[in-house]
């Protein structure tokens, strides 16, 4: 049966807590580090990818050139080019719908919406999206007018909270799948290989190339 | 304009273009046969490195510190059969405790 909205909203209220978290802390940096309480805030509503945002901000942060910080920004949010034409397939609407859908699409909504057999669930993509959307921007801006009202999320153990919810996704992904079980060891063999090297953003969009493992399966 | 909106405005502009291209420019339609393989691995193989690198990067580096405790905890939990909503707060409980006594 089709999961629906409510699915969605269900599932993504328990993460929701971490993100508000993540969103407070962002939103405490970005105005430490002189963006103003307009930016931060105008920053998570249209970018809306935490790692990008915080990259970008920490090399301001080093004083570092605009263009570095624009530079990691984007790299961070790469794998969002791939994740899209995952999702594209299943969404039927219209384009401004898709548009919509595609904007709500980040790491925990897509995994979210993704079901055992290697379709997406455009419905808990749109509902999960809107509850991450919320968090984020709400925290941002708790960030910024309020400043530091929780603790930071690391003492709350919030930053275990996206690996655990990742590796709960993936087990859900590899029953009975021999090829998912070699795209994820490789994934995640090439991800931590190329960490130490590379800028942060491209060792995730290295791993894609595990699934082409795909392709030599359907030519034998 | 100050540096600071320079970058939120770039950043922001091309990751609303990222996340658009393959939703409005494939969507709807069924993804070429060749590549149905490919796409159908890029859950796996994309969270399985979401979580390498969740669990141990820090920065440009590998770090082992108290989140492999709570994704330890999660992986157990997750052998369990216990549900999402579980692992996940047994993960971030277990490594809190672990940061209060490190």
């Amino acid at each position: 049966m089709a999961r629906s909205y409510r699915d969605g909203v269900r599932a993504v209220l328990p993460l929701s807590v971490a993100v508000l978290g993540f969103g407070v802390a962002f939103g405490v940096l970005a105005t430490s580090i002189g963006m103003g309480n307009l930016a931060p805030i105008v920053m998570s509503a249209t970018t809306f990818a935490g790692s990008a945002q915080f990259a970008a901000a920490s090399v301001l942060a080093d004083g570092g050139a605009v263009a570095a910080a624009i530079a990691a920004g984007v790299l961070l949010n790469a794998r969002y080019g791939p994740i899209g034409v995952t999702v594209a397939p299943w969404l039927q609407g219209g384009a401004w719908s898709r548009f919509w859908h595609a904007q709500l699409t980040v790491d925990e909504s897509w995994a979210l919406a993704a079901e055992p057999d290697g379709r997406y669930e455009p419905r808990v993509l749109l509902a999960a999206g809107l509850g991450l959307y919320i968090a984020w921007v709400g925290g941002t801006t708790i960030g910024v007018l309020i400043g530091d009202v929780l603790p930071s999320p690391d003492t709350l153990g919030l930053d275990a909270a996206f690996p655990a919810l990742f590796l709960a996704l993936l087990a859900t992904q590899l029953r009975g799948r021999r090829t998912a079980w070699v795209a994820a060891a490789l994934g995640a063999a090439i991800a931590l290989a190329l960490t130490p090297v590379a800028p942060p953003g491209v060792p995730i969009i290295a791993a894609g190339a595990a699934t082409l493992i795909g392709l030599r399966k359907e030519a034998s | 304009m100050s540096s600071a909106w320079i970058v939120v405005v770039g950043v922001g502009l091309a990751t609303i273009a990222i996340k658009a291209a393959g939703p409005v420019l494939l969507g709807g339609r069924p993804l070429p046969r060749r590549l149905t393989g490919v796409v159908s691995l890029a859950g796996p193989a994309l969270l399985a490195a979401l979580v390498a690198i969740d669990t141990f990067g820090a920065d440009r580096s590998l770090r082992l510190d108290e989140r492999v405790i709570g994704v330890g905890v999660a992986a157990v939990a997750i052998v369990l059969r216990a549900p999402v909503l579980v692992v996940v707060v047994a993960a971030a409980a277990s490594t809190a405790i672990a940061r209060a006594f490190a």
